[in-house]
């Protein structure tokens, strides 16, 4: 029990701090937690979960991408030429926009595995590369989404938000079992110890391939449900989840040193960090003071994962040896 | 003993070179099945390189490695591992932040990408019970495991691999000698399976209990193979040590055991890196810290240069009792402490900035030194004869022994009291080794205190007037003029007790 808490506890903080955050929400919320609120919450926490994930899938094998919103932004500019008309090419739309994404993130990751660049320059790189593409396909914003499949994908089943059940999905159908797999904890082995995975045998230029390409899945993902939740495309969306998919994957206990940290984790730092901008919406406080106490919040929980470095003995282990 | 006739491993005419060094040199070895056969070597004489080579973590320059009679390239260690051969590596090859459990599954034979194989834990479970590790749960993350816990585990994983050549290097040196004791049961067992096992221990009790055969290495170069007990001890440390240089080393003057005190211990310790280390430094002297890789010794050096928290004990410098918390203060001219480095490519230098900005570093924010003055620098530039295109090209650009050079200068530049020195001379060549010996020595004639850490047991009998010597965190030899001699070096590295003065 022990070890599965202290192997855990990052994780669980993070899920503790969200279910207190979520309470003060809806408490303060002016019209409760009807269906109505928890969906409108629901999706847009899922938006940047899903980016958060595409992130973790970086950070977690000792990566960091910067393309995370580039990449959302393509996918939901073509998802607003494709995802439209008969039910047929509404699902063909859809596959291409997941093709596409897992592209992007194999471009990513083939940089980073045989071009030997550094993941945040390699991502910044093609960062650029993928927004420019989507402000080709819409310099401005336009185009629509098939308004059915929308409504299914953002509405609610029996009173619960579809994209919530879609979250639980993510993780009892693919996040748990993956765990279990060689991929898996090879993700693991490779972001905390190279020189140790690479001598029990793990190839660590596929698992390095595998991540990127995973995340740039949960990217075109994320840009799929944006595409649901605005029914429209806009090249302009990218910057702001990019850094905040970073924010919300440190807010979940993910080390940006690599190796630790769960998905799980990562969905639950997006809930965080969007319950906290919802609430500062609906608590009154000047907009304008709004970004520094988010900032205040933020920092204080990196400081909070950062304590660590007061534990050292020799104090050259502080500079990563 | 009957041995088989086909080799589980064969290397032929076997070279490996580290861009212009060579690490091993025109080898030819082979390990059968059902023997236990030790390597034996100095460090730096390819004993970890032929280990990489067979489980496929480097690749040979040169020759052939022949695995149960087939000629096979091993282009990685997982290659190695389905021909069944398993290694138990020095620098362990668990990943800490996963699960013991995690740790055995990953990388189990026929795992891939796919779901992990679950069978090997009970298996690995019983192994760790036969070896007193009943208490390691599989639940445990391995950064909580002590060293000793983490040589079980990595026992236990190597021996679900299903090996047929198991390579133990160093693999038992964290283990108490009842455990190890164990472990060698269940590797006699394998044996008995007709499991080839090649072991390296530094520990010459442990090759005579275990050990079939035994090969010597020296210099990179495969010397010679012998059964167990046809020869002793004397014997076996003078095939190590070889034939020695003379002429490199400047010639020793008779060292004043009266002069004055510049540095002393007193019951020095830091927990779980050194303990009770007690020694006396005086002006003109230059003392060496010698023993195996990672007795300790590198840690003292940097307790005294404030890197270490929570030191124990008393420091003296010129009779004054001080604490050193920071580089800062050790560097400043009331200490006058400086330290060479380990590692100069990472602690040492900035390989990317010129050797004028890499001079400054250290007389950077020193009281009554002038950073930006290149004459501090040049006496010593020359006396070291530093060859370069111009003090703006970078360091990275210089040879090792050309940047050593640089490493070195930009501390003289302080005129320390006491010079710590780390290993100065390891992978450089013998000329710039003559260089360094010549100046150490100049530099303790003009009164400077030199402590001098080497893994070279030449540079402790020629150019220290005193060694210490240290095993498992504490100094179990300090061997004084005549005593120092290579064998006495080696028995006090190994622990083995013949002379000099012995602690404890």
């Amino acid at each position: 029990m022990g070890d599965i808490w202290r192997s855990n506890q990052r994780e669980v903080i993070a899920v503790i701090v969200l279910a207190i955050l979520l309470t003060l929400y809806f408490s303060t919320h002016p019209s409760g937690p009807t269906t109505y609120v928890m969906t409108i919450w629901a999706n847009q926490c899922l938006i940047l979960g899903l980016a958060a994930i595409a992130q973790f899938f970086a950070v977690i094998v000792r990566g960091i991408d910067l393309s995370v919103g580039a990449v959302m932004a393509l996918t939901n500019c073509i998802a607003s030429y494709l995802i439209i008309g008969t039910g047929l090419e509404v699902a063909g739309g859809i596959l291409v926009v997941l093709a596409v994404g897992i592209t992007c993130g194999l471009i990513n990751g083939m940089l980073v595995v045989f071009g030997r660049i550094q993941p945040i320059v390699a991502t910044l790189a093609t960062g650029s590369l993928f927004l420019g593409i989507a402000l080709l396909l819409r310099p401005t914003p336009g185009g629509s989404i098939d308004y059915d499949i929308s409504d299914v994908m953002t509405l609610d089943i029996f009173g619960i938000p579809t994209t919530l059940i879609f979250a639980l999905g993510i993780i009892t159908f693919f996040w748990l079992p993956l765990r279990k797999t060689g991929l898996g904890t090879g993700l693991y082995a490779v972001g905390s110890s190279e020189q140790a995975a690479y001598q029990s045998g793990i190839s660590v230029e596929k698992v390095r391939l595998a991540s990127f390409a995973l995340g740039g899945f949960f990217a075109a993902l994320a840009g799929l449900f944006f595409s649901f939740v605005t029914t429209t495309g806009d090249a302009g969306i990218g910057p702001n989840f990019t850094l905040n998919s970073i924010a919300a994957v440190v807010l979940g206990g993910v080390l940006l040193r690599g190796g630790i940290g769960t998905l799980t984790g990562a969905l639950a730092g997006a809930f965080i960090l969007k319950t906290i901008s919802s609430l500062m919406f609906f608590s009154g406080l000047p907009p304008l003071a709004q970004p520094l106490l988010e900032g205040l919040i933020l920092a204080g929980a990196i400081a909070i994962g950062g304590a660590d470095v007061l534990r050292v003995k020799n104090r050259l282990e502080v500079f990563g040896k | 003993m009957v041995l088989s006739s086909t080799p589980v491993v064969r290397l032929s005419g076997v070279s490996k070179t580290y861009g212009s060094t060579k690490a091993l040199t025109e080898v030819d070895f082979s390990c059968f099945s059902g023997e236990v056969h030790a390597i034996l070597g100095e460090n730096g004489a390819g004993k970890s390189t032929l280990i990489k080579l067979i489980a496929g973590v480097v690749q040979p320059t040169e020759g052939k490695i022949t695995v149960n009679g087939k000629e096979l390239v091993l282009k990685n260690p997982s290659i190695a591992t389905s021909h069944g051969l398993v290694c138990m590596f020095q620098e362990l090859s668990l990943v800490p932040d996963l699960s013991v459990r995690e740790n055995i599954m990953l990388g189990a034979p026929g795992t891939g990408f796919g779901w992990l194989n679950s069978k090997v834990v009970p298996q690995a479970e019983s192994i760790l019970e036969q070896i007193d590790g009943a208490h390691i749960r599989m639940s445990m993350r391995v950064a909580d495991l002590t060293l000793a816990e983490r040589q079980q585990v990595e026992i236990a994983k190597a021996l679900t691999r299903n090996p047929k050549l198991l390579i133990l290097d160093e693999s038992t040196s964290a283990l108490n000698s009842s455990v190890v004791e164990k472990v060698f049961k269940l590797i006699r067992k394998q044996r008995e399976l007709g499991v080839g096992v090649l072991f390296i221990s530094h520990r010459f009790h442990e090759i005579e209990a275990l050990a079939d055969r035994i090969s010597i290495f020296r210099n990179g170069q495969y010397v010679e193979t012998f059964d167990n007990g046809a020869f002793d001890y004397g014997y076996i440390i003078s095939r190590m040590v070889g034939q020695r240089i003379d002429d490199i080393f400047p010639p020793k003057k008779v060292f004043n055991t009266e002069a004055e005190e510049v540095l002393k211990l007193d019951s020095y310790s830091w927990k779980g890196g050194f303990n009770n280390v007690s020694i006396t430094l005086r002006q003109g002297q230059i003392t060496g810290f010698g023993g195996l890789d990672g007795q300790g010794q590198n840690e003292v050096l940097l307790g005294l240069f404030g890197l270490l928290k929570n030191t124990a004990g008393e420091i003296q410098i010129a009779g004054h009792s001080v604490k050193i918390t920071h580089p800062k203060q050790a560097k400043a001219p009331d200490l006058g402490i400086a330290l060479v480095p380990e590692d100069r490519k990472t602690e040492g230098l900035v390989l990317e900035q010129s050797i004028a900005r890499n001079l400054e570093l250290s007389a950077l924010g020193t009281k009554g030194v002038n950073a930006l003055d290149p004459t501090i620098y040049q006496t010593f530039l020359e006396a070291l004869e530093l060859k370069c295109n111009s003090l703006d090209q970078p360091v990275s650009q210089l040879s090792g022994g050309n940047q050593q050079k640089v490493a070195l200068a930009k501390w003289l530049a302080l005129n320390p009291r006491c010079l710590l020195l780390a290993d100065p001379t390891r992978g450089i060549d013998v000329k710039t080794k003559t260089q360094i010996y010549a100046l150490l020595r100049r530099l303790a004639d003009s009164g400077i205190a030199v402590l001098l850490l080497s893994t070279d047991f030449e540079e402790l009998i020629h150019l220290c007037d005193d060694a210490h010597i240290f095993y498992d965190g504490e100094i179990v030899s300090h061997l004084k003029g005549s005593e120092l001699t290579a064998e006495n070096i080696i028995a006090a590295s190994l622990n083995i007790q013949t002379g000099g003065e012995v602690h404890g």
